[in-house]
């Protein structure tokens, strides 16, 4: 029976991992090919069944002038905007979070909970509704089309996601820790600083994972809020396309970018399965 | 020295968590504050503590008044229910975390440190992390901090109740030596619990409390005696004492109109009319001769039985000295012991007690 399962399982991770690898696979042979080998019909090996070419790669990065895209500075606006945003979203929405939390908060017929869910109802508008305000906004501050604009449109939309996940978080940590830590001789500071945040790791990573991925792969304001000085690698793919469908630039592209989400992914994964609560209650 | 609780007075909702608390606590002695789950045990402790600040009264401890200190400079020491430690720190580092709080000479903590490890038997624990200790060692813990501060108030919120019977019986007993040699220290020492076994046990000074109201303080001797009220008799027995409506007349106590037993001569001075009558269900035994009741549930407990009996309206748990099986609905016949009987007003007040000279 246990031989059974054990058979099983690794059958199943297996099947989940072909599942999940095969479309890199195919991705990465594709941006190896040129129009012919992709309308020649399906081929997967290179060398044995088409010729490798280094074309669809060589697009992203040529200047304009020869016919390239050039991903470079929109790759690092995109990594900057987003490092920037999330991280700001994970320091102003954990702190907001732990009030929300912890003290209670009234205004009429307003508490907690409902300024919770004002968090998150800015994310329950599709992004078109948001668009003239925030293109209204940016244009009276004259932050169109600069990277100072989208980092503070992407904090917009990122807190409510870093809020709603630590509320949640902190929801869990027992009070009676922070009580602890007030008894202990900490004041409301130390007590969230000294206590509440070394514990909150695993939180905070989890949040900055979602903030991350929801700021990289953001197009829509990316592309409604800059224009031609500032550009963010989601837009610049796009001009790619063109009468004939480069799927060998847009495979490179697509592996180019979901490059850094997997690095990401493989060192929050590491902190997470290290840090937990357990210990704080039996 | 004492902490003085005046008037104290919280109400969140609109039942109060506290009803206007008067208490005394002095230097060097140990109070069990006993009531049941949410009869506001918690709450007082943590007003003490400065965790929650009552809508009325005034609290001074060594002629400051405490409430206008905040918590972090009040000086008690407080070990929770559940197991709170910060599961970010090892067990040395739990333990020191107050004293490097006040920044205390390093070589001091250690020192400190180490006594109070040693007073809970944590010895060769102190590098390990918080979440590999199991539930005894990490209440240990917490009491070795709450020892190491040397606080002028410790706060005690039920810390053995989450633990295994065997453990909560050893730590119990190491308890009990724990206060006996942190007297010296002069600290007040404030137990709760909703066991009347252990507050009988840890014998120090008994607080009933229920719904926020103090209904009696006293030695445990007295309180187990001389319930103060119907309500204290229940709080302070376990299975809680049989509190029933009945008639005194003519020299006989009339339970339910079915039960009818001769008074001893000490309760014939009572004027004839109704009353509560209070039977502990140890002052109950089985008795051929005895009223018959019928077994609801019957439910073992180590080496005694308890029986819930039933006789049309009247209920009562009895404990019987012996392990035995009995089927819901058998008819058992019982009797009550005369010389043990407790009488109180309908209003609640005691009228009599067998320990009453």
């Amino acid at each position: 029976m246990p031989k059974l399962y054990t058979f099983l399982k690794y059958f199943f991770v297996v099947l989940w991992a072909c599942f999940v690898i095969a479309p890199f696979l195919w991705a990465i042979s594709t941006s190896f090919k040129d129009f012919n080998s992709v309308t020649g019909g399906a081929t997967y090996i290179p060398w044995l069944q088409f010729e490798p070419t280094l074309d669809g790669w060589s697009v992203l990065f040529k200047p304009g002038s020869q016919g390239g895209i050039n991903i470079i500075g929109p790759y690092f606006n995109s990594i900057f905007v987003t490092l920037t945003a999330s991280l700001i979203s994970i320091v102003l929405g954990t702190l907001a979070a732990y009030a929300l939390s912890r003290y209670t908060f009234k205004a009429g017929i307003v508490k907690n909970n409902d300024i919770t869910f004002f968090f998150i109802s800015q994310r329950i508008m599709p992004p078109v509704v948001l668009s003239i305000p925030f293109f209204i906004f940016l244009s009276s501050l004259g932050l169109l089309d600069s990277l100072a604009g989208l980092i503070l449109v992407y904090i917009v939309l990122l807190m409510p996601i870093a809020v709603w996940i630590m509320v949640d978080f902190f929801n869990r940590v027992p009070r009676e820790i922070d009580e602890t830590a007030l008894i202990d001789g900490c004041n409301p500071f130390q007590a969230f600083f000294k206590v509440v945040l070394p514990n909150s790791v695993p939180g905070m990573l989890v949040a900055g994972l979602f903030c991350i991925i929801f700021g990289w792969i953001d197009f829509f304001f990316a592309f409604i809020l800059t224009f031609t000085k500032v550009q963010l690698l989601p837009v610049k793919i796009v001009a790619l396309n063109s009468s004939i469908t480069p799927w060998w630039s847009l495979s490179a592209a697509a592996l180019v970018s979901v490059a850094p989400l997997i690095i990401v992914a493989f060192i929050v994964e590491r902190y997470l399965s290290k840090g937990n609560l357990s210990g704080a209650l039996k | 020295m004492s902490l003085m609780l005046n008037h104290i007075s919280f109400k969140p909702t609109e039942e109060y968590h506290l009803n206007d608390i008067n208490l005394r606590f002095d230097s060097g002695k140990m109070y069990t504050i006993l009531g049941r789950t949410l009869s506001g045990k918690t709450t007082l402790l943590k007003t003490i503590a400065g965790l929650q600040t009552p809508d009325s009264g005034s609290i001074n401890f060594e002629d400051t008044d405490f409430l206008s200190i905040p918590v972090w400079k009040r000086n008690v020491a407080m070990v929770y229910q559940q197991f709170i430690n910060y599961p970010h720190l090892n067990v040395r580092d739990n333990v020191a975390f107050p004293l490097k709080q006040r920044k205390m000479d390093e070589n001091l903590i250690e020192k400190e440190v180490q006594e109070a490890m040693e007073k809970v038997g944590l010895i060769g624990f102190e590098s390990r992390k918080i979440q590999e200790l199991s539930g005894g060692q990490q209440q240990r813990v917490a009491l070795a901090r709450s020892l190491a501060k040397k606080a002028k108030i410790l706060l005690l919120d039920e810390p053995l109740v989450n633990l295994d019977y065997k453990l909560r019986e050893g730590l119990r007993e190491e308890f009990k030596k724990l206060f006996n040699v942190s007297d010296e220290s002069n600290s007040i020492l404030i137990y709760a619990s909703t066991d009347p076994l252990e507050a009988m046990q840890l014998n120090g000074d008994i607080i009933v409390i229920d719904e926020g109201k103090i209904l009696q303080t006293g030695t445990a001797k007295d309180v187990f005696e001389n319930p103060a009220t119907a309500k204290v008799a229940e709080i302070t027995n376990d299975p809680a004492m049989n509190i029933n409506k009945c008639l005194i007349q003519d020299n006989s106590l009339i339970m339910n109109d079915s039960v009818q037993i001769q008074i001893p001569d000490e309760l014939k001075t009572v004027p004839n009319g109704k009353y509560l009558v209070g039977i502990r269900a140890t002052d109950i035994y089985l008795d051929d001769q005895g009223f018959a009741f019928d077994v609801e549930i019957s439910e073992i407990s180590g080496s005694e039985t308890f029986l819930h009996l039933r006789n049309n309206n009247l209920k009562c748990v009895a404990t019987i000295e012996e392990v035995k099986t009995y089927n819901t609905n058998e008819v058992v016949k019982i009797n009550f012991d005369k010389s043990k009987i407790y009488l109180f007003e309908e209003s609640g007040d005691l009228r009599h007690s067998p320990y009453q000279q």
